[in-house]
């Protein structure tokens, strides 16, 4: 029953109206990129949710890996400096 | 809940003791309510649950269209036809998100379709009713996707990250559900005395097996316990049950219809309702492939499957065409 090769995998990204980056929203099947957008407006955006679609292909997506979590992020976590908060303003100059 | 019964493959409960130090990891994590991502380590107990309780709960969404689908051509007014379509498709587009997410497990489509229609896979009891009447798609949308609701919107917190935001996706769109479901239910109890009745008849039938959507009591259940040690079952069986019996009586009541149970009564004590024990026979019988429309619901199904493949072979032989194309005008 089950038919000769499944169809690829893809990853959509949606923008809503809001004027945010696309955001992933999650994955599908299809034959080519233009049914997966198609397939994509119908699974992920029944309800207004986009003004604009992308499909990638899961396998052409390269991501870090969990188990190196800690070693690729680390250098970030000695850097408090980084944040507003590390400074202190005096109270009487109020916002900044 | 759409998932019933869903077996872990254990026998008792690990002590952290006797847990690998990865398992022992991995249950700190989930205590500690961080999620757990597709390519992170995790127990194969955990993900072989996961499947299981994901794909069963995407079969129902997949077989649940059948029973209300039944009523799009003969809604009674262009609006009702309009919704109800709109959430025959839903249904349709949380069985995909779900599918999404168990193959980040490592399970295939193609696997979960063919358990499907080979009947080896389970869905939920509750698609296996008719639907007689165009009550019945008011009762659905109040009773079951009510029940359904009960279940998934703690499941919003479970700790697979892909399940959870799938959950989360599903129970924003949820709520229409129920809400056009009470509000059919609503007009035919306010409409003729035969429009009332109509209303009525449709609670008699969908009370029970809603209620059986719960499954049976495991508050003695080993696999029940693991599932919610591993934060991938939040609440009993029967704590959910209670739940929506509470929630759904003064609804009931609001409309002037009356749940067919004699048992049923408040109870100020325990400030909740008592009620009667569900014929788990019947359950048991449903979920055996002899309820009225397991036949009928496999049938229908795998017919679909199959006169949709010419539309699948056909995308295939256009995706293939153009990638020709493209190929041949690069060269």
């Amino acid at each position: 029953m089950t038919d000769k090769k499944e169809w690829p995998l893809w990853e959509v990204f949606i923008r809503s109206q809001h004027g945010l980056a696309h955001r992933h929203v999650g994955s599908l099947h299809a034959p080519d990129a233009e049914m997966a957008i198609m397939n994509a407006r119908d699974v992920y955006t029944r309800r207004n949710e986009g003004v604009s679609i992308w499909v990638v292909r899961a396998s052409d997506i390269a991501a870090s890996s969990p188990s190196e979590k800690g070693p690729l992020f680390d250098p970030a976590n000695s850097k408090v400096y980084r944040h507003p908060t590390f400074y202190e303003i005096p109270e009487e100059l109020g916002h900044m | 809940m759409y998932a019933q019964m869903v077996k872990t493959g254990v026998d008792h409960i690990q002590s952290k003791e006797e847990m690998s130090p990865e398992e022992r990891a991995f249950q700190d994590r989930v205590d500690q309510d961080i999620k757990i991502e597709p390519k992170e380590w995790m127990p194969e107990a955990y993900r072989k649950t996961l499947i299981r309780q994901i794909s069963q709960h995407a079969h129902s969404e997949i077989i649940g269209m059948q029973p209300e689908g039944n009523w799009i051509t003969r809604a009674p007014t262009l609006e009702r036809k309009a919704i109800l379509l709109a959430k025959v498709q839903d249904e349709a587009g949380h069985g995909l998100y779900l599918y999404c997410a168990a193959e980040t497990l490592g399970v295939s489509r193609d696997e979960l379709m063919e358990q499907l229609n080979s009947g080896k896979a389970k869905y939920s009891s509750i698609f296996n009713y008719p639907t007689l009447t165009w009550a019945d798609i008011g009762a659905i949308g109040w009773l079951v996707d009510g029940a359904a609701i009960m279940n998934q919107v703690p499941l919003q917190r479970c700790s697979y990250g892909p399940y959870s935001r799938a959950m989360i996706r599903i129970c924003k769109e949820e709520s229409f559900h129920q809400r056009q479901g009470y509000d059919a239910m609503t007009k035919l109890a306010r409409g003729t005395p035969e429009q009332k009745q109509m209303a009525q008849d449709a609670l008699n039938r969908w009370w029970w097996p809603s209620l059986m959507m719960f499954g049976p009591s495991d508050a003695e259940s080993v696999h029940s316990a693991q599932s919610m040690r591993w934060k991938i079952k939040i609440n009993s069986n029967d704590e959910l049950r209670q739940k929506f019996v509470d929630q759904t009586v003064p609804q009931a009541e609001y409309l002037g219809l009356t749940v067919p149970d004699p048992a049923l009564k408040w109870n100020a004590e325990r400030g909740h309702y008592d009620f009667g024990e569900v014929d788990w026979n019947e359950f048991y019988q449903v979920v055996a492939g002899n309820g009225p429309c397991n036949r009928d619901r496999l049938r229908t199904r795998v017919k679909a499957y199959e006169e949709g493949r010419w539309v699948r072979d056909a995308a295939d032989a256009y995706a293939a065409k153009k990638a020709a194309r493209a190929k041949a005008k690069a060269a």
